[in-house]
């Protein structure tokens, strides 16, 4: 077929051929059927092997903290001058996992990447449960879990406001805005396909559902106009707003004036690793979901490739920001920031966290410039297990070696989580992975009409090519069932 | 038991298979005159705007002034709770006008939030949903618009409708299944 592309000799350049993004020229009714059938079909039992567990740890984790409640929060490992541990350092690796969610929404909607469109709505997806997971240990970590609502800016009897000076003040305002906004942005995203869905449910419970969150959606163009107006103002709302999520996290630290916390490039380098990390989770999360139902025509290797090469482009800056923490550690001539940083890396009991987190964030993806590792499904998933893994313990390098080393030698104490830390953590995935099940189980996994979008058929000009590249003539001949000249 | 009911006419129906086709028959019925129809497609069809005459959305508008509110209300939020009516000193920090700085999160965070929820009524009122009935849903064909059909809908209540020649037009430009919706009154 590539050869009868080349068969005419026009004078202008050829169409540069570009990888399809839906593979074996699927049509518009396949990619209904197939991603609505994994709502409307029953589920594999892999699906249940994976449920049951998760609720179970859900049921661990709520518990874990039912005896937080009862007991206090003292049943942490936290003591003194440790006073943010695990629950912290949880608290950072599950929103920065969200971020990878709203990169692929916004940014790359911004960007015109059009392959965002098969893993969009899962990542959102992911997003959302992971700030719901994150959103959970700072609320518990503030002790008298009930006195919470302290945190907003409500006239109260003690006719005392809220430090607006204060970073945690701002956290609390960037991580509720960012958990609101990417739950418009999914709905938005969501109204067409709970559309399709109801246009297919037999009349009956799930229907009225479907019906009801569909709000009557007709796709009529009028209605797409405004639609794809709000979307890009979504994107581009989304867009700053997740850099200053992460930026606002990465506050709480570097506005302190603990060495090894107080530095500038923070920042940005707190937003990069949010991304590489998040797209560690997509990945994580897409290559088995893709194998399970069959998803291969919509979610390519090259969807596969492009996140690898994303997470190998932030891992690397990741790399950067911590050799230039390194060498603003010797150069700024600190005597305290340089300790902090031999202690860090060299001299403490936790150092061999360091290396950890070295090796799994900067040294693991570089294999990625290799394309046969992008490609192979194994590797990737490897690679992803050691970015999970790594970035949990930059969090817990940046927080608790740190703070294990305070100021006077005398405080030093060397952090031990207790099986509370330990269960509380285990049971956030369990929730995580509960959620992410009930949402493949009751809502479109990839976005239906997004996808159809990307279809070269879908122009409107798709028949008025000046010259039609190597994939249309693949499509009409595919369309005709005989060759047809260039 | 069928009830006998009064009905009016809500408009035509006309299938098509292709973004192409549709594309090309808007622009006739653009040229034709009309002006109370629509498109109904399963992803949104870019350029179909300018082939129907269909204007930019002004939903920008809405969402500026949306962030703008937002902006102000954070700002008031926190300089009247912390430097009018309750002066808290934090790190010898001034309680003024220029302790302002130290709002910049807030006020973006706010003007963020403001302007999403903004962003999302505003869409949704123009676009006029929720509106869970609607005469379209009658149609048998109509529910194939969310899988693969394209379906064009003249109205019954623009000016130039005529219930013959709507449907003669109809076919001349293409469309199939050409089916006449009515409404319960």
């Amino acid at each position: 077929m590539a050869q009868t592309a080349t068969v005419s000799t026009p004078s202008t350049p050829r169409i540069l051929e570009r990888e399809p993004l839906v593979l074996n020229n699927r049509n518009y009714g396949w990619i209904t059927n197939r991603i609505c059938g994994i709502v409307e079909n029953r589920q594999p039992a892999l699906w249940w092997w994976l449920f049951v567990p998760s609720v179970c740890l859900t049921v661990i984790m709520a518990s874990c903290f039912a005896y937080l409640i009862s007991t206090g929060v003292g049943v942490w490992g936290q003591k003194q001058p440790v006073a943010w541990a695990w629950d912290i350092t949880n608290f950072v690796f599950w929103i920065g996992i969200g971020h990878a969610g709203t990169l692929i929404s916004a940014i790359l909607f911004l960007t015109r990447q059009k392959w965002r469109t098969a893993v969009n709505r899962a990542s959102e997806a992911m997003t959302l449960f992971a700030v719901m997971c994150a959103g959970l240990f700072p609320a518990f970590h503030v002790g008298r879990v009930w006195m919470v609502w302290f945190l907003a800016p409500v006239p109260n009897a003690n006719a005392i406001w809220q430090n607006f000076k204060s970073p945690l003040l701002w956290d609390v305002f960037a991580v509720s805005t960012y958990f609101t906004v990417s739950v418009l942005f999914w709905f938005l995203g969501l109204v067409p396909d709970l559309a399709t869905l109801r246009d297919r449910c037999k009349p009956g419970i799930r229907k009225m559902l479907y019906g009801f969150f569909a709000l009557g959606w007709r796709g009529g163009n009028r209605q797409w106009n405004h639609y794809e107006m709000a979307y890009l103002l979504l994107a581009a709302l989304s867009t700053p707003l997740v850099l200053s999520v992460h930026s606002v996290v990465s506050f709480d630290f570097a506005t302190s004036i603990v060495p090894g916390w107080h530095t500038t490039i923070f920042p940005p380098y707190f937003v990069a690793g949010a991304i590489f990390g998040g797209f560690a989770m997509v990945l994580t999360l897409m290559i088995p979901v893709r194998k399970i139902y069959g998803l291969e025509d919509l979610i390519t290797s090259k969807h596969i490739d492009n996140m690898a090469k994303i997470i190998l482009l932030t891992g690397t800056i990741v790399g950067y920001a911590y050799c230039m923490e390194l060498f603003m550690a010797y150069y700024s001539g600190n005597p305290y920031e340089g300790q902090a940083f031999l202690l860090r890396c060299l001299y403490s009991p936790s150092s061999w966290n360091y290396y950890a987190m070295f090796f799994c964030n900067v040294i693991a993806p570089q294999v990625f410039w290799s394309k046969w590792c992008r490609k192979n499904l194994g590797a990737v998933m490897v690679v992803c297990m050691f970015v999970n893994a790594g970035m949990w313990y930059e969090r817990y390098v940046i927080i608790v070696t740190t703070l294990e080393r305070h100021f006077q030698p005398g405080s030093w104490r060397t952090f031990q989580p207790t099986w509370v830390d330990i269960t509380t953590f285990v049971g956030t995935f369990g929730f995580f992975l509960m959620n992410f099940l009930l949402f493949i189980r009751f809502l479109p996994v990839i976005a239906i009409a997004e996808v159809k979008g990307v279809l070269p058929e879908s122009d409107p000009h798709f028949d008025s090519h000046a010259e039609r590249g190597p994939h249309e003539i693949a499509l009409e001949e595919a369309k005709s069932g005989s060759p047809v000249a260039a | 038991m069928a009830k006998t009911t009064l009905k009016k006419v809500h408009g035509y129906l006309a299938e098509f298979e292709s973004a192409v086709d549709v594309y090309h028959a808007s622009e006739q019925i653009r040229d034709a005159g009309f002006s109370r129809w629509d498109v109904h497609t399963p992803y949104p069809v870019h350029g179909l705007n300018e082939a129907m005459g269909v204007k930019r959305s002004i939903l920008p508008w809405f969402v500026f002034f949306g962030g703008a509110t937002g902006t102000t209300t954070a700002f008031s939020l926190a300089f009247i709770t912390q430097v009018l009516i309750y002066p808290t000193i934090v790190q010898a920090k001034p309680t003024n006008i220029f302790t302002t700085p130290a709002f910049f999160p807030i006020m973006f965070e706010l003007t963020i939030l403001f302007s999403a929820f903004t962003t999302l009524f505003g869409c949704f009122a123009l676009m006029g949903l929720p509106r869970w009935n609607h005469p379209l849903f009658a149609s048998k064909q109509f529910k194939k618009f969310s899988d693969d059909t394209f379906i064009v809908c003249i109205e019954a209540r623009d000016p130039k409708f005529h219930q013959a020649e709507t449907k003669a037009f109809l076919e001349q430009v293409g469309g199939k299944n050409i089916e006449l919706v009515e409404d319960e009154l």
